[in-house]
């Protein structure tokens, strides 16, 4: 923190800016209009990914606002200084896949990104939170953005999640319990054994969706495991260096005796495989189970209930599993990391993806791509009838050809179901890897406990 | 370089009794394309606001010839979701000045107060009462006091307090930008990055 604001906001320093082609042109025009340059152009690193292609990437980009977005990207980052992994890079891919990988995000750090799954980096003990192009401009300029501080919560989970169980589970299943306001006007910290468990990437999945709850933020306090992670890649730090820093990162956690806004305690036991049936993150339930009544709803939110099912064209009361899936999407910055797409191929290997079923299996980056392809995954994935894209955030927010048709029902590894989102009147059900594989094999909409 | 200075509104409003409105209601990403930040009203709510072909339906309220005014009434928790700035711009293009909810997400309340469009946050009952006073006459007058901070309609004289930050309450009153700020500190920053390297 630089500086405080009587009755105002903090001022904070911002490590690392990451910024992308959809959320930044208006910021760098904002301040070439301020006659100014890029304050510390070293600490941004840019990649374009929203609206990227993820088949023929080694062509120019057909659509031409695409085209145009991302040439103004590489314009602005030559102009200013700051490094950009453009398309084709081996380092290029979704901005909060590639930050992890490179060993960029670190623990201790601010950050911050025009992007409200910013909050992945949490899973590093970094303070992570997306921001608005007005703020991209302040950080651009000053290094700094003005922060009112946030209230404080505290999510522990404890116990073993049961086979078939993932982090997007547990994820799916708190939104479900605290609802996509749940969260708002607070920074969380996910604890006990559950989340300790998990490994990084399951971390990263867990940090990404705290938005969906209208949370700022999501963190958990670096370990061994956040240590291993980011050992030997490119941007951690090296031989004493990395030692000194491992030290500094052990102090990062919460007092023993902390006193949190708020505190909530599930048990890993209650947690089954997840779906959601409905048009936000919170409406999800257990794939076992049924879609609520409308008498189970509040009488004050039964409108947006049906408005929401009807979109959906779902029955409430009705069984969630079953229905006929047209589309299956794994990929985003929720789950288009290797660790995902591993565990697809191990469902995968040996079965068939149904015919009528569209699979769009996305890598979070060139290195997932890459490393898919080192270890087999790729050919497995081909051998049960799917094919891999390349790396973009692709149809999670369809702003490229990656769009779900209207009226198809997809399920999707991602971190968003609103009304059109996929694209104009998609259907969208969100789920984990191995829910969404299970999906794609049986055609329908199915637990994967089922076919483990 | 500043914002439009905020002042006192009064006005008729477009009442969108809807909650969770997301972001991507309020501008889908096919529409994030532009490089510039004006134009967005254009396709402010575009999936509720056009059919397929592009022609107006005719139950959206933005359609109405019944409802007008510079004030935007929404249900509880809006703006929610993707972090698009794109959001408030939209809005504001289209000529809104105020939204009103009983509760908004965080990043679109503060996107929304670096655009000079004014977030007034009230009680569930209040806004039950706005919904209502729209729904009885369209040509309810509400007005928007930032000064006072206060909110009330303008007939039967019903008033509710609002939250703001002094910080940006001042901001918005006198045109001031956060980066016209940072920048005057710069020097601070600059200090600060020495201090602890």
């Amino acid at each position: 923190m630089v500086d405080e604001i009587k009755e105002g906001p903090s001022v904070l320093y911002i490590d690392k800016h990451l910024i992308h082609e959809v959320t930044s042109p208006q910021a760098f025009a904002g301040i070439d209009k301020r006659g100014i340059s890029v304050f510390r152009p070293q600490h941004t690193v840019a990649t374009p990914d929203h609206n990227v292609p993820t088949v023929d990437q080694h062509l120019p980009i057909k659509e031409e606002l695409s085209r145009y977005q991302v040439n103004k990207l590489t314009e602005n980052c030559e102009k200013h200084g700051i490094t950009l992994y453009g398309l084709n890079h081996p380092y290029h891919g979704i901005v909060h896949v590639i930050g992890p990988e490179l060993g960029i995000t670190q623990p201790g750090m601010t950050m911050v990104c025009g992007d409200s799954h910013t909050s992945t980096h949490g899973a590093f003990g970094s303070v992570a939170f997306g921001i608005g192009t007005s703020e991209v401009e302040m950080v651009l300029a000053t290094q700094c953005i003005l922060q009112p501080k946030p209230r404080k919560m505290r999510i522990t989970v404890d116990g073993k999640l049961s086979r078939g169980v993932t982090a997007k589970d547990v994820i799916l299943y708190i939104i479900s319990k605290i609802s996509t306001s749940g969260g708002t006007g607070y920074f969380i910290e996910y604890a006990g054994s559950t989340i300790r468990d998990l490994s990084m990437e399951g971390r990263m999945t867990v940090c990404n969706m705290s938005i969906e709850s209208g949370a700022r933020g999501g963190l958990i306090a670096p370990d061994e495991a956040t240590f291993e992670y980011i050992k030997g890649r490119e941007f951690a730090p090296t031989g004493s260096g990395f030692n000194r820093a491992v030290s500094t990162w052990k102090k990062l956690k919460s007092d023993d005796d902390a006193v949190f806004d708020l505190e909530l305690n599930y048990d890993a036991a209650d947690i089954e495989p997840m779906i959601t049936y409905g048009t936000n993150p919170g409406m999800g339930t257990k794939i076992s189970s049924n879609i609520p009544t409308v008498e189970d709803i509040e009488p004050g939110n039964r409108e947006s209930y049906k408005k929401s099912l009807s979109y959906m064209d779902f029955e409430a009361g009705a069984p969630v599993a079953g229905r006929k899936v047209d589309y299956v999407f794994v990929g985003s910055c929720t789950n288009g990391r290797i660790e995902d797409l591993r565990e697809v191929a191990d469902f995968v290997k040996g079965r068939r993806k149904a015919d009528h079923v569209t699979a769009w299996i996305v890598p979070g980056s060139k290195q997932v791509e890459k490393q898919a392809h080192e270890e087999g995954i790729t050919e497995v994935l081909e051998a049960a009838g799917f094919k891999l894209r390349q790396p973009g955030c692709s149809a999670c927010l369809a702003m490229n050809d990656d769009k779900i048709p209207e009226g198809k029902l997809a399920v999707a590894t991602s971190n968003r179901n609103f009304e059109g989102r996929q694209g104009p009147g998609a259907r969208t059900m969100l789920a984990s890897p191995l829910s969404a594989a299970a999906a794609a094999v049986a055609g329908i909409v199915t637990d994967p406990r089922s076919l483990l | 370089m500043s914002i439009v200075k905020f002042s006192t509104i009064l006005s008729t409003a477009v009442p969108l009794p809807i909650e969770n409105v997301d972001t991507d209601q309020i501008i889908p990403a096919r529409f994030l394309k532009a490089t510039t930040r004006e134009g967005f009203g254009e396709n402010l709510f575009r999936d509720w606001r056009y059919d397929k072909s592009g022609q107006p339906k005719a139950e959206f309220v933005l359609n109405s010839s019944v409802y007008s005014g510079s004030i935007l009434v929404g249900g509880k928790n809006f703006g929610s979701g993707s972090s698009r700035e794109h959001a408030a711009w939209a809005i504001h293009d289209f000529g809104f000045k105020v939204v009103v909810s009983s509760f908004f997400a965080d990043i679109f309340k503060g996107n929304a107060l670096n655009n000079g469009l004014l977030p007034v946050q009230v009680s569930e009952k209040f806004l039950a009462r706005i919904f209502q006073s729209i729904e009885d006459d369209s040509a309810t007058l509400i007005k928007v006091d930032l000064e006072k901070q206060e909110i009330s309609l303008q007939a039967s004289g019903a008033s509710e307090h609002f939250d703001i930050n002094p910080y940006k309450k001042k901001c918005l009153i006198n045109g001031y930008d956060d980066i016209d700020y940072l920048l005057s500190i710069k020097e601070k920053i600059a200090q600060f990055e020495v201090s602890r390297s």
